[in-house]
């Protein structure tokens, strides 16, 4: 859980580190996609250890959930309410920490939808059923070519407009806020729950851990949202 | 004599392991406030039995908090949620009048119930057995200082060491774990230099156990923590799977 939790974080970082290109323009984002799809099999091998890490992520989390429910397999009937009423909130477990699963399974879908939508260019559920697969950009990383001039494999994709053009639909924009949403929140607890399980985080480094990991879950969420939202009100958009 | 309180109680009755158990409610009238909760138990029970019915079954022994054996869960609370505090330490002064009390046993997959509130605790004492002990050489009381140990480290050890043993820690925990208990077993026993020689088999062997058993597994929420009556930390949890790692590591297990 913890180990491939560090791998997904990482990742994380670095998707939205590349994606933050957005704002440097059609010539950096595009330039830097070209890279990526440049290591040939090397990105493979890259495609295939996230998904493989993502693959026993999932497994790893349903096991754990199955067995602690199993763990009790008679539950409580009554509330926490302790006589030191102000002490509740320590002892009933927070809310990010209660729906990991869940943030878990969502997060899930929505990656699925999210590799339809910009890796697999699938025009029907993209809410325009533009055909990202057209969009090719010439030599100078910024012009746009005709639809037809483009050609898969030797043309350079123009990632930039698909990401702008992609985000201009609302529906899709407030999907995409909801689901890093989620992920923040799962991050909130899971963050600080992977250095407890490695065994990394101590007494002087709890209170600070815990707050770390809010503050960066917040951060991460502030990052990534700032992209669509940048484009739907149209701080970015196409040249 | 403290202030009198009339309180409802409702409280889980369950003839035997086998029979699916059922609330019940009582009238507890009259109730002076610097009793104990356990206390309250008894006068309650002293009114069962003069009315001819079966009183509450409930464990308790040394009655100060030290012995870890009155578990129960008051208002969803293992212990009822005095920090640092055993049921048979909490006072009535800390209900008010008029209230509703539910009292739950223990409820893990690992605890059985066996009657009302009486649960079985022996899988902590076969983690114990596992590997909860040093092996010495039997003979007469060494000198005080022949092994000399780091403030530091005896401070830590004395910590874990509090355990009483009484499973609050599995009742509070949202998967039933038994993390902290163990955590706390085991990490007295590791700070010391008498504990060192089976350091990795103890740890390998107390985990093992502590799954075998039917615990749930640690996610972090911090609920045992908070309930412990003996406030044993978190980080033991930690220093416990750093532990477990490096014997995993040591034994070459990885
Ligand atoms: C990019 C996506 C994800 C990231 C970055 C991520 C990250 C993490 C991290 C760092 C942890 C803490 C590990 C630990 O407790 O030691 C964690 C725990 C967990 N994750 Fe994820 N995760 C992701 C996706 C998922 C998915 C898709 C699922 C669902 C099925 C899931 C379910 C869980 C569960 C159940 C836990 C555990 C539990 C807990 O401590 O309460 N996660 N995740
Ligand atoms: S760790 Fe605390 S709650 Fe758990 S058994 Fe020991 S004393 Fe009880
Ligand atoms: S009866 Fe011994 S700790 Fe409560």
């Amino acid at each position: 859980m913890a180990i491939t939790g560090v791998g997904l974080f990482g990742f994380i970082i670095a998707h939205l580190l590349g994606n933050l290109l957005v704002f440097a323009g059609p010539a950096a984002l595009n330039e830097y996609a070209k890279k990526l799809h440049d290591l040939g099999p090397l990105l493979w091998v890259a495609r295939l250890g996230l998904l493989g890490m993502v693959g026993l992520h999932i497994w790893s989390a349903i096991k754990l959930t199955a067995a602690n429910k199993q763990a009790r397999e008679v539950p409580y009937k009554s509330d926490v309410l302790p006589v030191d009423g102000h002490r509740r909130d320590d002892i009933a477990v927070k809310f990010a920490a209660r729906t990991m699963i869940f943030s878990g399974l969502i997060i899930v879908a929505f990656a699925f939808y999210h590799l339809a939508h910009y890796t697999w260019k699938v025009p029907q559920i993209n809410g325009i059923h533009d055909d990202f697969e057209t969009y090719y950009v010439q030599a100078d990383m910024v012009t746009s070519a005709n639809f037809t001039e483009g050609e898969q494999g030797k043309n350079p994709v123009d990632v930039y407009r698909m990401v702008v053009t992609g985000f201009k639909v609302p529906w899709v924009t407030g999907f995409y806020v909801i689901s890093v949403a989620l992920l923040c929140i799962h991050l909130s607890h899971g963050l600080s729950a992977m250095l407890q399980t490695l065994g990394i985080k101590n007494k002087n480094t709890e209170k600070w851990v815990d707050k770390g990991a809010v503050i960066f879950a917040t951060l991460l969420f502030l990052g990534y949202i700032s992209i669509p939202l940048s484009i739907i009100f149209e701080f970015v958009k196409l040249k | 004599m403290g202030k009198l309180l009339n309180l409802k109680l409702r409280v889980w009755r369950q003839d035997n392991a086998e029979d699916s158990g059922r609330f019940e409610e009582y009238d507890a009238k009259g109730v002076d406030t610097d009793m104990s909760f356990l206390e309250m138990l008894d006068v309650v029970n002293e009114d069962l039995l003069e009315d001819g019915k079966e009183p509450i079954a409930f464990d308790s022994d040394c009655r100060e908090g030290i012995c870890g054996t009155c578990s129960m869960v008051i208002n969803g609370t293992p212990h009822g949620g005095q920090k640092g505090t055993t049921a048979c330490q909490l006072h009535m002064r800390q209900f008010s009048d008029g209230m509703t009390i539910t009292i739950e046993p223990w409820r893990a997959s690992a605890f059985p119930v066996q009657r009302d509130l009486v649960v079985n605790r022996s899988a902590f004492d076969r983690i114990q057995q596992s590997g909860g002990f040093i092996s010495v050489r039997s003979g007469s009381v060494p000198d005080a200082n022949a092994t000399p140990v780091a403030k530091e480290d005896a401070d830590l050890a004395m910590d874990a060491a509090q355990c009483i043993g009484c499973g609050a820690c599995v009742a509070a925990c949202k998967n039933a774990s038994a993390m902290l208990f163990v955590a706390a077993k085991l990490s007295h026993l590791s700070l010391v230099p008498q504990g060192q020689p089976e350091r990795e088999r103890r740890a390998l062997a107390m985990v093992q156990k502590m799954d075998e058993e039917g615990f749930g597994s640690c996610t972090v929420t911090g609920s045992c923590e908070a309930v412990c009556p003996k406030e044993i930390s978190l980080d033991f949890i930690a220093r416990m799977n750093r532990e477990y790692g490096m014997a995993l590591i040591r034994k070459g297990t990885v």
